[in-house]
């Protein structure tokens, strides 16, 4: 057997704070996440880009970690399931998930809200149909997706929702 | 140490006591939604192994020999185990012990699994797969209901001729066709459909220094795979210890074993080091179970006015390679082939046919919405033949209490079908649905179908269906509830917190929940046939109300007061109503020993009182006597250009007895409902000559968002179940079994001719269309 190809340094910002690291060249963002930080609330359903449970966001855009090498993720900023209670949209959605009863399973969940995170962050006024298409490559197989629905419009409903007077 | 969820962990915490009927968020919701969640597959003990299968890719043939010997050189792999290395009887199965944790000659389907790797890491498994060599002499096989029953067929079990697993009938009464006015008659087939749960099969596993064999496992039966796991690879069974935290899905694909008898033989063999096992989605679809793929005969005759008189039905399950729960499945289709209706005169033949695909097992609907395909189209065609209005027809035949169903059994519990066809009467996408089907835009036609559904709930005659709950305060006055029936995404658990804060007058942050583990809760049965609230929910009732009557009991004595009267519980303490004086519940358990403050309850499903003389070949499972009931509709549009089909509403109405939290019933409505929609319409797993197709999402099609409409569910008022907890009943299967038809007929409503083949691919819709 050839000899193992060498490990590269790597350095980004994971969910805010800087961080470097050394890595294989196949290593995939998922299993770097999973295996190597302990960050498991990134899941994987397929491992082929299908179904979105692995969806993270790379300089704000949603992004499949199954289908990334770490390599990828060089001087990028990237935010996992784990930063959503101190980012201020990700935290409406969580409360939105729990109170509409959006989560079942919740293996889908996470990646369901970073890509909502991602269209909310950009577009606060989307509605049930925008929720609905952005939504579209995030498989879910207990919900029917009325509820994620509900708890993605609820968010938005909350974030353009007029402030109150001081 | 086992994972707890907490009650309810949202922010500003309302300290009122958790009450059941209210729509309270679910206790795991802001863990699983933080990320937080611990599965399965998210663990990674230190000094981690990592044990994978290799599978035949062959269907069919006789293994003879693997080359291992420079697989093994290569570095990173442990051990290489075979068939020879397995120390028990190498079987495994719930019921039918035919299955082979490592194969020793025969291969039966594509996905047997002929040895297994233990590697320090996935490069090391995957360089030593590809330098395996597997020598087997192929031969013919039986790749369908035809090949498998053809005289002379190859056989899949030497000791299953004809390669039948199992053959049985339901008679009641003597059907007789020529004493009915209408008599309409049909072929119907059902594929093969796939759970598709997110988190595919997983689990570690450690062997102890004591001789434990200590697993984490995505289980839906944790305290049986204790007995799978002894019998296959024989070790005594109390050395096995199991935890089940919350699943990534299941819907029947994790009742039985799935990794556990290769994960515990890996363990076995690198003692003191952790394993982990996780299928990959490919290794999911070859080697997971599978819903049965159903072929259906049937014939229905009624009288002038629309009672329904005789019904002669065949139903072919193909149960693949093995056994698993095959029988039971065709027996579940068999006492639901006459539908929810009144039948004088019945015969059902159910045949349970080996081949050499994929194994068929549990899913949610067991067996049922094979059957409810075929039933429900039928009463359409009939409503046709007739002339009458298929919903009227529906209510005029409709089960009531007191009624015998179609296995001859006499419905002594809840039943309350008519109410919900009577809701779909009453409801706007009823009522205006010839003016919606006249609005449909150019090129598109539209229509409306109905459908009636039910499923029984427990597991039926011959095997006991009981639990035993344990809840515990802590030393602060906290409360655990141990739970020992498996939460697959079904929230079992959150009822059960919302059952012990509404019985000890709790809020939820006084509660959390340990998920099942095999030494610190009780054996209560596997998470499956709409029994799991239902069961467990009844025992812990007890367990509570004795928790509770102890508390009020030792407050009284601390208080100094005669008796228990005036006292009661409230968040946080008990209080003596007349004076205001109050215990604190930290007080109260400093006062209390482990023993004290520890409560069991059990509890065992009813049975039928009289089991009619209606089956002939049953094993067990036969009859049951509590069921759920559905009505649905559905509103579909076509694309008389491209046979596409889009469900533009859906409504389902579901007599469940009482509702306990209206959010979480319609989680399972709505989830069923979908699961139905994608088996109607996308989902076929194929098999070409026993070699699996579909083994990813791109072939495997599962509804997305954009694939379903707001799926509307609706709690109609319905009769309490009054044997189960505060009146309810399990509705986790019922749901699924609506789809099917009520597409099917909304598009003959729309205009095509009749389908009778599922999934409704637009190519079919489109043949449909001509020569109207």
């Amino acid at each position: 057997m050839s000899k193992p190809p060498e490990n590269s340094p790597i350095s980004f910002f994971l969910n805010g704070s800087p961080l470097s690291l050394s890595v294989a060249p196949g290593r995939r963002v998922v299993d770097l996440l999973r295996e190597d930080l302990h960050l498991t609330g990134t899941k994987e359903g397929c491992g082929t880009g299908e179904c979105g449970a692995c969806t993270l966001l790379v300089d704000g855009f949603p992004m499949l970690s199954c289908l990334m090498l770490a390599a990828q993720l060089e001087g990028r900023n990237i935010e996992t399931v784990e930063s959503l209670e101190k980012d201020p949209v990700g935290e409406k959605l969580i409360t939105s998930f729990e109170e509409k009863g959006a989560v079942q399973c919740g293996y889908c969940i996470p990646g369901m809200e970073m890509t909502a995170l991602a269209l909310l962050r950009n577009h606060p006024e989307a509605d049930r149909e925008d929720i609905r298409k952005s939504l579209s490559g995030n498989l879910c197989r207990c919900t029917g997706y009325v509820k994620i629905l509900d708890a993605v419009e609820d968010t938005a409903k909350k974030l353009t929702a007029p402030k109150e007077m001081p | 140490m086992p994972t707890q969820i907490s009650g309810n962990a949202t922010e500003s915490p309302s300290r009122s006591p958790m009450t059941i009927g209210l729509p309270l968020p679910r206790g795991d919701a802001r863990a699983k939604a933080c990320g937080r969640e611990p599965y399965a597959a998210d663990l990674f003990p230190e000094n981690l192994l990592l044990a994978q299968a290799l599978r035949s890719g062959l269907p069919c043939g006789r293994l003879l020999e693997l080359d291992l010997e420079e697989a093994r050189q290569i570095p990173g792999i442990v051990a290489i185990l075979t068939a020879k290395d397995v120390p028990g009887s190498n079987r495994q199965g719930i019921i039918h012990k035919d299955m082979p944790v490592l194969v020793e000659d025969r291969i039966r389907y594509c996905g047997d699994p002929v040895a297994l790797l233990i590697a320090e890491n996935k490069e090391a498994i995957r360089s030593a797969m590809s330098c395996i060599r597997i020598h087997a002499e192929p031969s013919p096989g039986v790749f369908d209901l035809d090949e498998a029953m053809a005289e002379n067929a190859p056989l899949v079990h030497e000791d299953k001729p004809g390669n039948m697993l199992a053959k049985a009938t339901i008679q009641k009464g003597k059907p007789d066709f020529d004493a009915c006015a209408a008599v309409v008659e049909g072929w119907f087939e059902t594929p093969v459909q796939a759970h598709g749960f997110l988190e595919t099969e997983a689990g570690t596993a450690c062997l102890l220094e004591d001789g434990t064999l200590r697993m984490e496992v995505s289980t839906q039966s944790p305290f049986r795979d204790r007995l799978e796991i002894s019998h296959a690879l024989g070790i005594p069974f109390m050395q096995v210890h199991i935890h089940a935290p919350s699943l990534g899905g299941g819907f029947g694909g994790k009742d039985g074993a799935t990794v556990q008898c290769l994960l515990g033989l890996a363990a076995l063999h690198c003692p003191g080091r952790s394993v982990k096992m996780l299928w990959e989605r490919e290794e999911s679809f070859v080697a997971g179970y599978k819903r049965h793929a159903c072929r259906m005969h049937y014939r229905l005759g009624a009288l002038a006015d629309g009672s329904l008189h005789s019904l002669h039905a065949r139903l072919w399950y193909d149960t693949g390679a093995y056994a698993h729960l095959g029988p039971e499945v065709m027996e579940l289709g068999m006492e639901h082939a006459a539908g929810p209706y009144r039948i004088p005169h019945n015969l059902t033949e159910g045949f349970c046919v080996h081949t050499h695909t994929p194994t068929g097992g549990a899913m949610r609907a067991f067996g049922v919405c094979q059957v409810s395909f075929a039933f429900e189209s039928m009463m359409d065609m009939l409503a046709e033949k007739l002339k009458q209005d298929p919903l009227e027809l529906r209510l005029r035949n409709a089960l009531h209490r007191g009624d015998t169903n179609g296995a001859g059994v006499l419905l002594e519990s809840s039943t309350s079908l008519a109410a919900c066809l009577e809701g779909i009467r009453n409801h706007p996408l009823w009522q205006t649905r010839r003016q919606w089907q006249k609005e449909a835009p150019p090129f598109c036609i539209r229509g409306t179908g109905l459908a009636a559904v039910f499923n029984a709930a427990g597991y039926g005659g011959g095997v006991r269906d009981a639990a035993i709950a344990k809840i515990e305060m802590d030393v602060k006055g906290h409360f655990i509830v141990h739970n020992a029936v498996t939460d697959m995404g079904q929230g079992n658990s959150s009822a059960f917190l919302q059952i012990a804060g509404h019985i000890l007058r709790q809020s939820a942050e006084a509660l959390s929940l340990r998920q099942p583990d095999t030494r610190s809760a009780y054996p209560s049965g596997s998470s499956s046939a709409g029994r799991t609230t239902y069961t467990f929910g009844k025992a812990l009732i007890s367990a509570c109300e004795e928790l509770a009557s102890r508390l009020i009991n030792r407050a009284g004595l601390i208080l100094f007061l005669q008796n228990d009267e005036g006292l009661v519980l409230e968040p946080g303490r008990v209080r003596h109503e007349p004076s205001g004086r109050s215990v604190s519940l930290e007080q109260l358990a400093s006062f209390m020993s482990l023993e004290e403050r520890v409560c069991l309850g059990q509890f065992i499903a009813p049975v039928c009182r009289e089991v009619p003389d209606t089956s002939r070949g049953f094993f067990i499972g036969f009859p049951h006597v509590i069921f759920g009931y559905g009505a649905h509709l559905a509103r579909v549009e076509v694309d008389t250009l491209t046979g596409r089909v889009q469900v533009k509403d859906y409504l389902a109405l579901t007599d469940g007895g009482a509702v306990l939290n209206p959010s979480m019933f319609d989680q399972q409505v709505q989830g069923g409902v979908a699961q139905g929609i994608g088996y109607a319409l996308y989902e076929d797993f194929i098999t070409e000559k026993g070699v699996v197709k579909t083994k990813d999402f791109t072939t495997y099609l599962m509804p997305g968002s954009l694939d379903l409409p707001d799926i509307l569910s609706l709690a109609p008022p319905v009769e309490e179940e009054e044997s189960g907890p505060f009146g309810m009943k399990g509705i986790g299967e019922v749901a699924m079994n609506g789809p099917l038809p009520a597409i099917a007929n909304a598009l003959r409503d729309a205009g095509c001719r009749r389908i009778h083949k599922a999934p409704i691919m637009a190519e079919a819709v489109l043949g449909s269309l001509e020569n109207r």
